[in-house]
């Protein structure tokens, strides 16, 4: 897994079998369970269902969590920060998601 | 079987239980005879009768029809990759993907640039994998992305030793040819549902138009890789009427994905189909198609779980896709290949048929 600049410089990584939050602007966090990088449950906006995350700093609602359960096994969608839909890219090892406002993102 | 006596399995496994050896399901004792020794598939009526063994049997028929599969396949599993060169946008209706452009799914349509998907088709190569195949949400190819396949079929064999498989929808006469002479070995179309159900799944299109395209591919001396997709609410008989119509065909590649309800599609609200079920199926599928290549694809994890997926493994399934799908993620491509050294089962080695 490759570490991925943000676009105020803030930058993500995984590692295999092992779970990393990071954090990322507006307080959102990304977390990788054996390569998978799972997208925000907490934030502005739910990477899942693009609806606006009322977790804030507390814990995410119980659709929220089911979301971030689903962020396992698909990329994000929707940009954490602004909930505009991504370009999104899978491939068999990896993916990258782009919003046309916040850069890229990648597994 | 390997599987375990007094172990709990997991809320989501499919796993199944030991100790039962099937007697008295008079349809095994056929199978035995029809298939594992004389090579000939079970009929729709017969299939149908798998479909509906008790729990109680499941472990029995997995374990025919991984005999089957070791008898008339061999003990190399074939491991694939395939990646999406357009994304979304679709014209056709097809209810169960996330990338027709005809529902309100959060896919967008990309185009993946030809670097890219030759790095995708090393890392791929990397893995052991021997296939890889270039996927366009399509109804079928324009003359832009046949000149993209071609361009992108050129780079790889360049630089990446891997046979290249396709799946660009419907196809002309012409296009079949061109593909063939460009090296493509493999063509997947899939039939997806049974014809009786296909009007409920897909009104864009019909079944007769794939069965077209499948013979054309047949006819030019590429491989056919034609495959399912179950748990979208058929019924067990249209399920065992899928497979018989897929042995009718002669794939030599049989993929098995097993739905994962999309957001926005009109199947969303369908639940994830029952792992035992699931299982059953894999076991009615290999019992159906003795030689075919027959293949984990899409939602596997969902519906089998890991332990349910090492059961298929060891019930007739004799290839994966390995890493991610089109547009959601498998298992991490480690944990598939694992698996495959922990049952001792060898990767199939690369035959180019260039």
């Amino acid at each position: 897994m490759k570490g991925v600049s943000l676009p105020n410089g803030v930058s993500t990584s995984s590692t295999n079998g092992l779970l990393r939050g990071v954090s990322l602007p507006n307080g959102v966090s990304t977390c990788s369970i054996n390569g998978l990088t799972a997208r925000p449950t907490t934030g502005d906006y739910c990477g899942y269902c693009g609806e606006p995350s009322d977790g804030g700093d507390g814990p995410p609602s119980d659709v929220h969590r089911r979301c971030g359960e689903r962020l396992a096994m698909e990329p994000p969608r929707y940009c954490a920060a602004c909930r505009r839909r991504m370009k999104v890219q899978v491939a068999p090892l990896g993916w990258t998601a782009e919003c046309s406002r916040h850069g890229v993102i990648a597994s | 079987m390997t599987i375990q006596e007094n172990v709990t399995p997991s809320p989501n496994s499919a796993s199944v239980g030991k100790g039962y050896q099937g007697k008295g399901h008079h349809i095994l004792d056929i199978a035995r005879q029809q298939v594992l020794e004389d090579g000939i598939g079970l009929t729709q009526a017969q299939l149908e009768e798998i479909l509906r063994l008790p729990d109680e049997a499941l472990a029995a028929a997995l374990e025919l029809a991984h005999q089957v599969r070791l008898r008339h396949c061999g003990e190399d599993v074939e491991v694939e990759g395939i990646i999406s060169i357009k994304t979304g946008g679709c014209p056709e209706d097809c209810h169960f993907c996330s990338q027709s452009g005809l529902f309100d799914s959060p896919v967008r349509g990309v185009w993946l640039d030809i670097p890219e998907l030759v790095k995708a088709a090393k890392e791929t190569a990397a893995t052991g994998a021997t296939e890889f195949c270039i996927v366009a949400a399509v109804r079928g190819p324009d003359i832009k992305l046949m000149n993209q396949i071609k361009f992108a079929i050129d780079r790889i064999n360049e630089e990446v030793d891997i046979n290249i498989a396709c799946s660009l929808g419907m196809l002309t006469q012409r296009q079949v040819d061109q593909l063939k002479d460009w090296g493509v070995h493999r063509y997947n179309h899939n039939l997806e549902t049974a014809r009786s159900y296909f009007p409920e799944v897909v009104t864009t299109h019909t079944y007769e138009e794939r069965l077209e395209t499948c013979a054309m591919v047949k006819d030019a001396g590429m491989e056919l890789c034609c495959g399912a997709l179950i748990g979208m609410g058929e019924s067990l008989e249209q399920r065992a009427e899928l497979a018989a119509q897929l042995a009718a065909l002669e794939p030599h590649e049989v993929p098995l994905n097993f739905l994962n309800p999309r957001p926005g599609t009109p199947l969303e609200n369908q639940g994830i189909m029952d792992g035992k079920d699931a299982l059953r199926a894999i076991a009615a599928f290999r019992l159906a198609m003795p030689r075919t290549v027959l293949r984990y694809a899409g939602g596997r994890e969902l519906t089998l779980g890991d332990l349910g997926t090492r059961d298929g493994l060891l019930g007739g399934i004799n290839a994966v896709i390995v890493g991610n799908y089109l547009t959601t993620l498998g298992r991490p491509a480690t944990a598939d290949l694992n698996l495959l050294v922990d049952l001792n089962m060898p990767i199939k080695e690369l035959q180019k048929t260039l």
